[in-house]
């Protein structure tokens, strides 16, 4: 297919929606969906037609609109009105004021900072288009940037439009993007592969379900440029057997991609071959770590080995292999379209763009945001986060998962990158982001996960399998106030021998929740052992003695 | 007669997804996949015959099938209940959730009960985390619960079969 015929399908859709007066968007991502948004949907359609409304009104799904807190939501001409918590019965009065002034016990204001304050770069596309639709995703410049780096640039022309971009993984461990890609580049194989990393385990993340959710097309894009830059012809999707949504969507992009030439052999018409293939993940966290993946979609149980050979030199089934995260392979297309230097000009010196992150726990606005590299976490929790549920005293920001940490007040107006983030003891991670407040004790939040920690190791190296179950234990008897200064210590000794030998990031990494609130929340701990205390309230702690008199 | 029509049928559907990868060593997880989907769970049975069919050891197989927390060599109930452990749901309340379950049902986790009405299983996180804390009633994601919602609303799930 030619730009100009796919530009033209792009074009028909468009003219197609702005045929209709009254565009009409229901969020129809997995959170909305489970508080019945295709039941609004059908809904709104059926009072369209009953209110002869069907000229000037249409309805269609939509990704991710974000702030999951108010689901379902309903747009209207993307943004002219925004509703929340719509219910099927809303339908008839928010069709019955379409032309009048919007239904104010629904409004949700478009102008709030949780919308004001984003910069939307991976996420431009979600909730403005209908993920399972290709004509919208062409009509908002969909492939285009595939076509461009196909009949005009080289390979190594677009690993340097990424070099120049500063992208890093957006997985967790911020590798350049720019520096793996021209490592499998120049690899020797008689084949090469591309991975897409979808295999979000970190609980309290859900950053990747939206973005497959959402608007799928563009992460196949993303592959392509990828395997067009290596000089790959295969890619894989590994994605949890838990998100069955974003998995219909994936399927559904794929076959379209494949059908109108985007995918397959003689991609555009130019000499480049490239397919995506899908393999469901089983539920192994560990299953994030690359070499544990690969293993994973040869078949085999998901244990990590060790590294060197790195798998941009011997991957999958002994290939030289790329693998990104969604979120990066969400980053390609746009980067491409709109230059390496828009990309860098937002975000800081080492961490450039900007980054996906999921926020939850006791804050008011939950949901899915997108903001620069740079911003302070205050704005992100008090300003688009909107604050404290129930205007409780915030604790702790925990981020990077079991294999981040814990961060108290004192360090909320330090700036969000990889680097300042690794200095206070957590890590970017994929983007999981839970607000914790004065009701959270900080050694159960350690506890619950080192028990996350030690149920996941995959069994492999004793350092990880034995540690993690001996650290459970020791923070078990610190919670239950049994424990001894002796444990005490003896915990952060054994934090140090897990992190430095464990083989894998996951024991690599294990301690950082436990050694963050030693670290910030040391009283915590101390009143457990020492006062036999839960100040937070959450452990319960028998007093023997108490009994006895 | 009639079951062993739909066993057919559903061995077909298993057969197709080894078949779409060439009967290759390396499809062994998506065909476990598939079994698990037509069957609703791993017998024995069944990982003998995949067993034949990729010429990979039914050993290997075991372990492949017990280290992934997707796949259970159990029957479910005729309901599940998939309580979500992740740490948003975790800060929010879930341990009290959780023994308000077992304790109105009499049902551990990760068991089905006696009766084999209802299988309480938990989930590392479902991603749906703007909703903690949530639960997965027969594949339908219920956000916001309290004790007291969940119990209602599992204890009429029970008894619509009644």
């Amino acid at each position: 297919m030619t730009p100009e015929e796919f530009k033209k399908i792009g074009e028909t859709h468009q003219k197609k929606r702005e045929a209709f007066k009254y565009n009409i968007n229901v969020c129809t991502a997995a959170a909305c969906v489970s508080l019945q948004s295709e039941k609004v949907k059908d809904e709104l359609a059926s009072q369209v037609k009953e209110q002869g409304k069907k000229e000037s009104c249409r309805i269609s799904g939509t990704g991710c609109l974000g702030l999951c807190a108010s689901g379902p939501l309903v747009t209207i001409n993307n943004g002219q009105a925004l509703y929340g918590g719509v219910k099927p019965g809303d339908a008839a009065d928010i069709v019955k004021s379409i032309d009048k002034k919007p239904v104010k016990r629904l409004e949700i204001p478009a102008d709030m900072p949780f919308f004001a304050r984003q910069t939307k770069i991976a996420l431009e596309h979600c909730g403005n288009t209908d993920p399972e639709v290709l004509g919208d995703y062409l009509a908002l410049e969909g492939y285009e940037a595939l076509y461009n780096c196909l009949t005009t640039m080289q390979p190594v022309e677009v690993i340097d439009t990424m070099v120049k971009s500063g992208l890093r993984g957006r997985g967790g461990g911020g590798y350049p993007v720019g520096l793996k890609w021209s490592t499998v580049h120049k690899a020797v194989g008689t084949k090469k592969f591309v991975i897409c990393n979808a295999d979000e385990g970190d609980p309290g993340a859900f950053m990747d379900r939206s973005m497959l959710e959402s608007d799928p097309h563009s992460i196949v894009e993303g592959m392509a440029i990828a395997g067009y830059a290596v000089g790959a012809t295969h890619g894989y999707v590994y994605i949890r057997g838990e998100y069955p949504l974003a998995i219909k969507r994936l399927k559904a992009a794929i076959k379209q991609a494949e059908r109108q030439g985007f995918l397959g052999k003689n991609i555009c018409g130019t000499p480049f071959s490239f397919d995506v293939e899908i393999r469901l993940g089983a539920g192994a966290f560990v299953c994030g770590e690359e070499t544990a993946l690969i293993a994973s979609i040869e078949g085999k149980r998901g244990t990590p080995r060790p590294r060197p050979p790195y798998p941009a030199q011997y991957g999958l089934w002994g290939f030289p292999t790329l693998i990104n995260n969604v979120e990066t392979f969400a980053n390609i297309s746009p980067i491409v379209r709109k230059g390496a230097d828009y990309y860098a000009s937002i975000g800081t010196e080492r961490s450039k763009g900007t980054k996906v992150f999921a926020l939850a726990g006791s804050i008011n606005n939950t949901g899915l945001i997108e903001v620069p590299m740079g911003i302070t976490l205050r704005e992100i929790v008090f300003e688009i986060g909107g604050g404290i549920i129930g205007g409780k005293k915030f604790k702790a920001v925990q981020t990077g998962g079991p294999s981040g940490g814990c961060i108290p007040d004192e360090y909320l107006d330090m700036k969000v990158d990889y680097e300042s983030l690794a200095q206070v003891g957590s890590i970017m991670g994929s983007g999981g982001m839970i607000v914790m407040d004065e009701t959270s004790c900080m050694v159960d939040v350690a506890k619950y996960f080192m028990d996350f920690c030690r149920s996941e190791s995959c069994g492999k190296c004793a350092p990880c399998r034995v540690g993690t179950a001996q650290m459970y234990n020791l923070l078990n008897l610190i919670s239950e106030g049994k424990a001894t200064m002796h444990d005490m210590e003896l915990l952060e000794e054994l934090c140090d021998v897990v992190r430095n030998t464990s083989l894998c990031g996951l024991g690599q990494t294990a301690a950082n929740p436990v050694l963050s609130t030693i670290r910030f929340f040391r009283d915590e701990y101390l009143a457990h052992i020492k006062d036999k205390k839960c100040p937070a309230g959450v452990c319960v702690i028998e007093h023997k003695e108490e009994a006895v008199l | 007669m009639n079951e062993a029509a739909s066993k057919d049928k559903r061995r077909k559907l298993v057969d197709a997804t080894m078949r779409r990868y060439g009967h290759s060593q390396y499809a062994l997880i998506e065909t476990l996949h598939s079994v698990q989907e037509v069957y609703g769970f791993l017998d024995d049975e069944n990982l003998k015959y995949v067993s034949d069919a990729l010429r990979v050891p039914l050993s290997k197989i075991y372990g492949v099938a017990t280290f992934y927390h997707f796949f259970t060599l159990k029957p479910q109930g005729d309901h599940t209940a998939v309580l979500c452990t992740g740490t948003a749901c975790y800060i929010k309340g879930v341990p009290a959730i959780l023994s308000a379950i077992r304790n109105n049902f009499s049902v551990e986790a990760g068991e089905t009960r006696e009766d084999g009405k209802l299988s309480l299983l938990t989930a590392r996180c479902i991603g749906s985390c703007g909703l903690s804390p949530a639960i997965v009633l027969d594949g339908e994601i219920a956000g916001q619960i309290t004790p007291e919602i969940v119990v209602d609303r599992i204890g009429r799930m029970i008894q619509n079969d009644a």
